[in-house]
């Protein structure tokens, strides 16, 4: 009734670093609750898998193997039926594309309430505390759920839980009803190839919707120019087709550590700042003195960018 | 093929603002259609020039307020539009995914469509799962994340591909019906003309409350209760150069040319 049932997140043969994120984070829960952390690992290397999760913390872990990669449909009714088995309060997954492709279903197939994204969590006896973003990362807020609950973790907000743990392992024998499974998994495909891998630049001037207009991309292109940099871009450029997405940071595009990133008309959505904050030092250039990216900035221009690349440009000329 | 594209008026919020209680003071918001759901009717719009779809309808809940944002969809080529508002939403400061599912599944339950299309979330509270958690309740498939639909449909197959992190696509086939949640970039929105527009003023837009579609009140009642709003704690211990362009300019010149990595 006090447990906590956490879902494993792997691709491709590797285990998700929010995996090893969701057994802090369930932990805390489990501590709060005073009950067990519970893995659940499903599908691929299952004993592979569990070996290496087998971290301080975890109590039990539970492996089901039924095909290679994921399948909603499979993680579905596997995630129902353990908790079925365990009576868990909570139901932990990682708010990653996969996350969001079974943890609502789980929920309400359950008849549990789901909250998302969260990045921080506490429990009060019955009651769970959320805390999550709204308005795009400008506000936070607290949520209040009584009862068991489904719940998304947002990625690389807690530390990944380390050590060696004594957790039992054992192979749960989930019941798959080969018919309800309606989506098949074909294959995947590396996206954002091409002539310029923006990871290996050294100074990356980066452009986001602050630019307005595809032509005014001309006074960025200057500016890499001028410097010798590579030009890079938040998300909407490359949705609009402005740029090819071999040019995109972020969370869906690429992850960069240039010695100098600066962010031109960039706010700072928390996809792209995954992206991009390892960067040895982050210059922003944005008129919102609020806007997210201050938050990660070393150095900062709160100023109209069709004044400052111009002017920045003509130095280097 | 019949579509059903879920839309909502969002409120959007001003560089500066105030919160007050649980929410964003009024005169600091706006008001947009979200931005995933505009990449959604684009793509019901598309399949429908294809001629793969004959019909395209979009489903809102909200109040009348909110008319003129969802006959943004109308102007761009949906057919006809649903609202569901009830007395019983009227000051509900959070509605929750359950609470949209159960209201939504009474919408797919009448129209009965062939394929769902909504937003991978909403731009103000973007919880990012009732495109799923509807599709598990009225029993279709489903796809989160789409950036990709193939418009030659192979008998009641959608082809998709779903963007995971780290530029890697995923290529499923899904059997219809289903619901696919749609990712911004999958197409180009397009703006809608003057004649859409005008168009759109004669469009069917009817309006059901929960008795209408046999949902009890009881449905609204969240969960999740907001029990608290703040602006995050900035940890920025950043350095914020003050002047003209020029001077401004100048500083960032001089970093570049101390880190050595000017020309």
């Amino acid at each position: 009734m006090s447990d906590v049932l956490a879902v494993a997140d792997h691709r491709r043969g590797d285990l998700r670093d929010v995996s090893y994120e969701l057994i802090t984070a369930g932990r805390q829960l489990a501590d709060d609750t005073g009950g067990d952390l519970h893995l659940a690992v499903i599908s691929g290397s299952v004993d592979n898998f569990a070996e290496k999760l087998n971290r301080d913390g975890v109590d039990a872990i539970h492996t089901v193997s039924h095909g290679e990669e994921f399948n909603h449909d499979v993680y579905t009714q596997t995630i129902t039926q353990l908790y079925d088995e365990l009576a868990p309060q909570y139901v932990l997954t990682p708010n990653s594309v996969n996350g969001l492709d079974y943890a609502p279903a789980v929920a309400n197939e359950l008849d549990l309430p789901v909250v998302t994204d969260t990045v921080d969590l506490s429990v009060n006896g019955e009651t769970l505390t959320a805390t999550r973003e709204m308005y795009g990362g400008k506000v936070e807020t607290t949520n209040e759920l009584e009862g068991d609950a489904v719940v998304t973790i947002r990625e690389a907000e807690w530390p990944t839980a380390e050590g060696t743990g004594d957790a039992s392992i054992a192979a749960f024998d989930a019941e798959i009803d080969e018919d309800a499974i309606g989506s098949t998994v074909n294959g995947f495909e590396e996206v954002g190839g091409g002539d310029v891998d923006i990871s290996e630049a050294d100074v990356l001037v980066s452009v986001g919707r602050g630019i307005e207009e595809e032509e005014n991309l001309d006074i960025i292109r200057d500016l890499a120019d001028a410097l010798d940099a590579t030009v890079s871009s938040s998300r909407p450029i490359v949705d609009n087709g402005w740029l090819p997405k071999n040019r995109q940071v972020g969370q869906s595009g690429k992850v960069v550590t240039p010695d100098v990133y600066i962010a031109i008309g960039i706010s700072g959505a928390v996809q792209h700042v995954a992206g991009m904050k390892g960067s040895d030092t982050i210059v922003a250039i944005n008129t919102d003195p609020n806007a997210p990216i201050m938050d990660i900035a070393d150095y900062a221009i709160h100023d109209d960018l069709f004044d400052v690349v111009p002017a920045l440009t003509e130095q280097f000329q | 093929m019949k579509i059903l594209v879920t839309v909502k008026e969002v409120a959007t919020v001003e560089d500066e603002f105030e919160i007050e209680g649980t929410e964003i003071a009024d005169q600091y918001l706006g008001a947009d259609l979200n931005e995933w759901d505009d990449y959604a009717v684009e793509e019901a719009v598309q399949l429908q020039e294809a001629g793969v779809a004959d019909e395209v309808v979009t489903v809102t809940i909200g109040p009348e307020d909110c008319e003129q944002t969802i006959r943004q969809a109308l102007a761009k080529g949906a057919d006809r539009a649903v609202r569901v508002w009830d007395d019983s939403l009227e000051g509900v400061d959070l509605l929750d995914v359950n609470a949209k599912t159960e209201i939504l599944s009474a919408v797919v339950e009448e129209e009965d469509p062939d394929l769902i299309l909504t937003g991978v979330q909403a731009g103000d509270d973007s919880f990012g799962a009732t495109g799923v958690s509807l599709a598990e309740e009225v029993g279709y498939q489903w796809g989160a994340v789409v950036n990709h639909l193939e418009h030659e449909f192979d008998g009641d197959v959608a082809s998709v591909r779903r963007e995971l992190e780290g530029g890697v696509e995923e290529l499923t086939d899904i059997e219809l019906p289903a619901a696919l949640t749609i990712q911004t970039g999958i197409n180009e929105p397009r703006y809608a003309s003057l004649r859409g527009i005008r168009q759109a003023q004669r469009k069917e837009l009817d309006v059901k409350n929960l008795a209408d579609l046999d949902v009890d009140e009881s449905a609204v009642d969240s969960d999740l209760e907001l029990t608290d709003m703040y602006e995050p704690e900035s940890e920025s211990d950043v350095t914020v150069w003050e002047g003209s362009a020029d001077d401004t300019a100048a500083e960032l010149g001089e970093l570049l040319r101390d880190k050595g990595v000017a020309p």
